[in-house]
């Protein structure tokens, strides 16, 4: 189980390798960089030391050395200030220019997923793997790779220096970081697990905030007030209890390796001066073991290396989980990447198209074990107006999702004037159609921006001509910047009207064949009407689906499929249909009966 | 702005101070251990003396002990403290969003409140536990070091001062420089947030298009965009380390020339110099929380105003005095009655005149956004209106208590919301005194009987906006909920349109059976107002016409508009 961890870390360390081998530079640039910093930053107190000892005491000051150390203590700090500046220079750029590199793939391969995979999947997760993951992954594993890295090397060259000044302090250092590194274990365990149990009450509490606020209508009107209170204190009491330990429990990381320090620091202390004591004419004589002489100047590098020496191991276990969560990342956002794109190329081209559409023997269904539609026959002629009712779940939708080929059939073929339209190149094939959906998807873009969407080329005066056409130039023009107002949130046009600019969009690209899905209601009359009306406009001439919830619709359509359980159970005319006295016939009595014999 | 904020804290008013102050000791502690380390170097080392320099580690051991004990006191109190206040100012928040009005949550937004609720109350707590852990020792660390330095020696303490003062322009100036761009790359990463939101949503329209080329190059340019202002941020902010470092440490290349003079003169010793050095590096670290303190604290600032702005909002529906209700006359009547919601001044309702009486079955119709939500929920004063008089049983509404007016309705509201919990739990809501077979009757009106005992009965579990019920059984179990108040008048909100014909008319019939209660139906369906005893046609916030079914066809050219327009035209 581990090994396969392992292995699988193994792969997605080689894969984010390829992502950065482009910026080999950067990567070199770091390397030196921190290379040049640790060992300035190391150097740095050795060099005092030596000026320190230099003026042992009044009337012994050796100016020169003095002066010596200090100019190269002054170079060491000007070297490790821009050693340090250029290294955050270079991870930064690595950083940020990885995260545009992992972003754009994985938006790439969403573009050219299939529909199928939208649909399968959570948008807010997939939205959270190309947005914070890559977030993550950098953070994790660069800025932690660049720590650890530089932790490292600190601390080995730490103690190298350590040792060879004076090995037995030094050993007592090493002694007694264990205790730190013990600390910090124990403290991380405990409040990680406190946190996680934080956060699933906190979720809870929001859920429950979300809950009374969405429903807020009904708390009041049933005066549930003080219930939904006491249920939120109780939350919250569960809250405060966890809450207050995560929070002292993290909180004493800092008390806990302040303390280790203060021991430390208290043990080189007194070591060092008791050599510094026992030394005599640069020689230190301990029974039988004989060392280099021991001097304030070299305690007070001990001193400063000991709380230097200390901080990369806080960072070190930080960037262990840095890292596990990085990799949790990766594997999700390579997810993305890693999706197979649609099937766009194809070797038939209608140069023109007349629009016959024949679906033969089709099988198809989104999971193999529920069938949906078995064996479907029709035949469209070119120019009619196929209507498309049936009630809820009935598989609408996924005729739609056919023919526009957001979905394969399993079995059997849709061909156009006689083509099958898998053998035409996809993006040649979808251009052969005009979609309008219920759910009018518009951009957040400027209004001319979403009517040009499926003609680039078009001119402005094209563009407001399409406007006209489909009825919403007089309330663009009513918008505060007309044709350039940005449809964002705060934009107040209606649904109804959404769906009129998604009516001028596809007038501009004036194709062959149109899908079109009625709104079934939150529309008001007037703006209902133009639609209908835009609707009958863009229809003339062209073969065309309609997903019909209107009467008026039925009635004039030259074929209508009654649709039920996924089957096309029916199809002819409205005239045939009701003389044929099947599901088509209780349908329509069932939902229009009503109405009918009030008018 | 901060003192109404200090009741909620004042229970903990123990742990604060006594917190606070084992943070000071422990501070005092830190800083004199450089101290006794110049003392050992400068008496026990100069003088040869073990003893003295064994007696010097054990009073560090202890004060680092003495210092670890205090600290970790501190953290415990600021920990109980900024928890609780946290709690109390959520419990207090909570219960101050439900006094408002809906007119007060539109204007906020829900989802706003949430995020007040749980983040930003968060964010004030963090500032409180910090004030208790940080404020005290951060400033006190720095300023003493820097005093200790000049009783040491004013010279080099001067030195420390300057680079000190230095340090802390450093920080203020990146920061400052840093906070707008930081700003810039939360809208450009907005925006990339939105264009892949949009390609989720829109994948259909992208692909119907064949536009993916034209959405990979907006993305690339505003991931693009995005990389510019990072790098930007991230070369400002690479100066930090390494200019603070630079600074204290030209420091100490200064002080260690200017003691060659005086260890020579004899006025200064080594173990002086080396306490210094430890001043110098306890500063920039001081310095660098003192840093993370003022951002933290700005934004718990901002969390702080946007929580009082909640505080600050009163509800505009005010209890009224109490009386009781007039069951002879009309259930509700409305005269001159016209309504604008919070923030516009356009009126969603205008001049309206109706009366529904007791027993009636009143129907309301009209398009989307005419007016008929807002028509409703003037009368259990979801909302007050904002001219003319709703009057309920005799009395105008303000009139009564809050409770009492809201009991006299069960409301189906348009979206069906259940809440999570039992079928029983909500049905309780409707009636909290209600039996089992009070609820079983219930579910029978609403033709929920049949889908509840098939499933588990009234222990069937409910979960989040009974998600786990279809939209048309969503519908009947609150249609349920409002049956099972048994309140005089009942309002469906459109609460029938995921219903298919027949269940609809069953519902419908149903309900009329009911008896004596005065029944109001908001529909877009023409089929489901036919039979009531009145409709009222709405049209932009006006009643364009009322009267039975046949009278409007008759008379009312909208009515028969919207009656055609869903059926055969040439019927």
């Amino acid at each position: 189980m581990k090994k396969g961890i392992r292995t699988l870390q193994k792969g997605l360390v080689r894969r984010l390798l390829t992502y950065v081998a482009p910026y080999k530079g950067y990567v070199a640039g770091t390397i030196a960089c921190s290379i040049l910093y640790v060992a300035s930053v190391l150097v740095g107190p050795v060099l005092y030391g030596e000026a320190i000892d230099a003026m042992p005491g009044a009337g012994r000051v050796d100016f020169s050395a003095v002066y010596l150390m200090i100019g190269c203590f002054a170079g060491s700090v000007l070297v490790s200030f821009a050693s340090q500046k250029l290294l955050n220079n270079c991870v930064n750029s690595l950083c940020y220019k990885l995260v545009r590199d992992l972003r754009r793939d994985a938006f790439e391969s969403l573009t050219a997923a299939g529909v199928r995979y939208i649909d399968t999947h959570a948008q807010g997760d997939v939205m959270t793997r190309i947005v914070n993951d890559v977030d993550v992954i950098t953070d994790g594993l660069l800025q932690g790779a660049a720590q650890l890295f530089t932790g490292v090397m600190t601390i080995l060259a730490t103690l190298a220096v350590m040792f060879a000044v004076n090995y037995i302090i030094a050993l007592v250092v090493v002694v007694l970081t264990p205790l730190s590194l013990f600390v910090a274990a124990v403290i991380t365990k405990k409040t990680f697990r406190l946190f996680q149990k934080q956060v699933r009450i906190q979720g809870e509490l929001v859920s429950h905030v979300k809950e009374m606020l969405g429903g807020q209508k009904t708390v009041i009107l049933f005066n549930e007030e003080k219930y939904s209170e006491k249920k939120f204190e109780g939350i919250n009491a569960r809250l405060n209890e966890i809450g207050w330990r995560a929070q002292y429990s993290s909180a004493l990381t800092n008390p806990g390796t302040r303390f280790v320090n203060a021991v430390i620091t208290a043990f080189v202390g007194v070591l060092g001066c008791i050599f510094c004591i026992l030394s005599d004419g640069g020689l230190l004589t301990l029974g039988t073991l004989t060392l280099g002489g021991f001097t304030v100047g070299k305690l007070s590098v001990f001193l400063s290396y000991a709380n230097q020496y200390t901080k990369p191991f806080n960072e070190i276990s930080n960037v262990v989980t840095q890292l596990q969560n990085a990799f949790a990342s990766a594997a999700r956002v390579f997810e993305v990447i890693d999706e197979p794109g649609e099937r766009t190329e194809g070797t038939a081209h209608l140069s023109s198209c007349r629009g016959d559409i024949a679906v033969e023997g089709v099988r198809f269904s989104y999971s193999a074990d529920k069938p949906l539609i078995e064996d479907l026959d029709l035949s469209v002629k070119a120019g009619s107006k196929v209507a498309i009712v049936g009630p809820t779940g009935c598989g609408k939708t996924t005729l739609i999702n056919l023919l526009m080929r957001f979905y394969d059939p399993l079995a059997g073929r849709i061909t156009v004037d006689g083509t099958d339209i898998r053998d035409i190149p996809l993006d040649e094939y979808r251009k052969l159609f005009g979609m309008v959906l219920q759910e009018s998807f518009l951009s957040g873009e400027t209004v001319a921006y979403n009517i040009a969407y499926g003609a680039e080329n078009a001119s402005r005066a094209q563009i407001e001509e399409a406007a006209k056409a489909a009825y919403c130039d007089f309330f663009i023009r009513n918008l505060e910047k007309g044709y350039d107002t940005v449809l964002t949130g705060n934009v107040n046009i209606s649904q109804g009207e959404k769906q009129l600019l998604c009516i001028a969009r596809v007038m501009l690209v004036d194709p062959p064949m149109l899908i079109l899905d009625e709104a079934t209601s939150n529309i008001d009359t007037m703006t209902e009407m133009r639609i209908q009306k835009a609707f009958r406009k863009i229809m003339r001439g062209r073969t065309s689906f309609i997903v019909a919830h209107r009467l008026s619709t039925i009635l004039d359509a030259d074929l209508i499929l009654v649709m039920k359980d996924g089957a096309v159970v029916e199809q002819g005319t409205h005239a045939s249909l009701m003389e044929a006295k099947g599901f088509y016939y209780r349908l329509y009595n069932a939902q229009f009966a009503g109405a009918e014999q009030g008018a | 702005m901060i003192g109404r904020y200090l009741p909620y804290l004042k229970q903990y008013r123990a742990s604060c101070i006594l917190g606070a102050l084992s943070k000071w000791f422990e501070a005092l502690l830190e800083l004199l251990v450089p101290l006794v380390m110049a003392r050992i170097i400068d008496v026990g080392v100069a003088r040869g003396d073990v003893s003295y320099v064994l007696w010097g580690g054990a009073l560090m051991l202890a004060m680092g002990a003495v210092g670890f004990g205090c600290a970790v006191f501190c953290q415990r109190s600021a920990s109980i403290a900024s928890q609780g206040f946290g709690t109390n100012v959520r419990n207090a928040l909570f219960r101050h969003i439900d006094t408002l009005s809906y007119r007060e949550i539109d204007k906020v937004g829900a989802a706003s409140l949430v995020t007040r609720v749980a983040n930003d109350v968060t964010q004030m707590q963090s500032a409180v536990a910090m004030t208790i852990r940080l404020v005290v020792r951060s400033p006190f660390i720095a300023a003493g070091a820097v005093i200790l330095c000049l009783i040491l020696d004013w010279r080099t303490g001067l030195i420390v001062t300057a680079a000190s003062v230095l340090v802390a322009l450093v920080l203020w100036a990146i920061m400052k420089k840093s906070v707008p761009y930081y700003t810039k790359n939360q809208e450009k990463l907005d925006r990339l947030t939105r264009i892949t939101n949009e390609n989720l949503e829109g994948a259909r329209v992208v692909r119907a298009f064949a536009n993916r080329e034209k959405e990979r190059a907006r993305f690339d340019a505003a991931a693009e965009d995005m990389l510019g202002n990072s790098i930007v941020i991230g070369r400002i902010s690479a100066w930090l380390n390494p200019l603070t470092f630079a600074v204290i440490n030209f420091g100490v290349a200064l002080i260690l020339l200017l003691s060659g003079f005086r260890v020579e003169r004899g006025s200064l010793s080594s173990g002086d110099i080396i306490a210094v050095i430890n001043y110098m590096t306890q500063i920039l670290n001081a310095m660098i929380v003192i840093s993370n303190l003022v951002s933290l604290f700005t934004k718990a600032n901002a969390s702080m105003h946007r929580v009082s702005e909640v505080f600050d909002m009163r509800s505009s529906v005010a209890d009224g005095a109490g009386c009781a209700p007039d069951f002879s006359a009309p259930a509700v009547q409305m005269k001159g009655v016209g309504f604008s919601y919070a923030g516009t001044d356009q009126y969603s309702l205008r001049n309206i005149d109706l009366t529904i009486g007791r027993g009636q079955t009143v129907g309301i119709i009209g398009g989307t956004g005419s007016g008929k939500s807002t028509l409703v929920s003037l009368m259990p004063r979801l909302y007050d209106a904002s001219e003319g008089e709703v009057i309920v049983f005799g009395h105008d509404v303000r009139e009564y208590g809050l409770a009492a007016l809201r009991s006299l309705f069960g409301v189906v509201p348009q979206n069906a919301s259940l809440f999570s919990g039992t079928v029983r739990s909500n049905l309780f809501w409707g009636n909290d005194k209600g039996t089992d077979e009070d609820f079983d009757e219930a579910l029978k009106v609403a033709c929920a009987y049949d889908f509840v005992y098939e499933k588990g009965g009234l222990d069937e579990k409910v979960s989040e906006g009974g998600k786990n019920f279809s939209g048309g059984q969503r519908q009947r179990l609150t249609i349920a909920r409002a049956v099972a108040a048994k309140a005089p008048v009942l309002i469906l909100d459109d609460s029938c349109s995921a219903l298919d014909f027949a269940t609809d008319a069953k519902v419908r019939a149903n309900i009329a059976a009911l008896e004596g209660t005065t029944t109001v139906i908001i529909s877009q369906r023409a089929s489901s107002l036919m039979h009531a005893d009145k409709i009222f046609v709405l049209e932009d916030g006006g009643i364009a016409g009322s009267g039975t079914h046949a009278e409007l066809y008759a008379q009312c050219p909208l009515y028969r508009e919207i009656c055609d327009s869903q059926t055969r035209a040439e019927a």
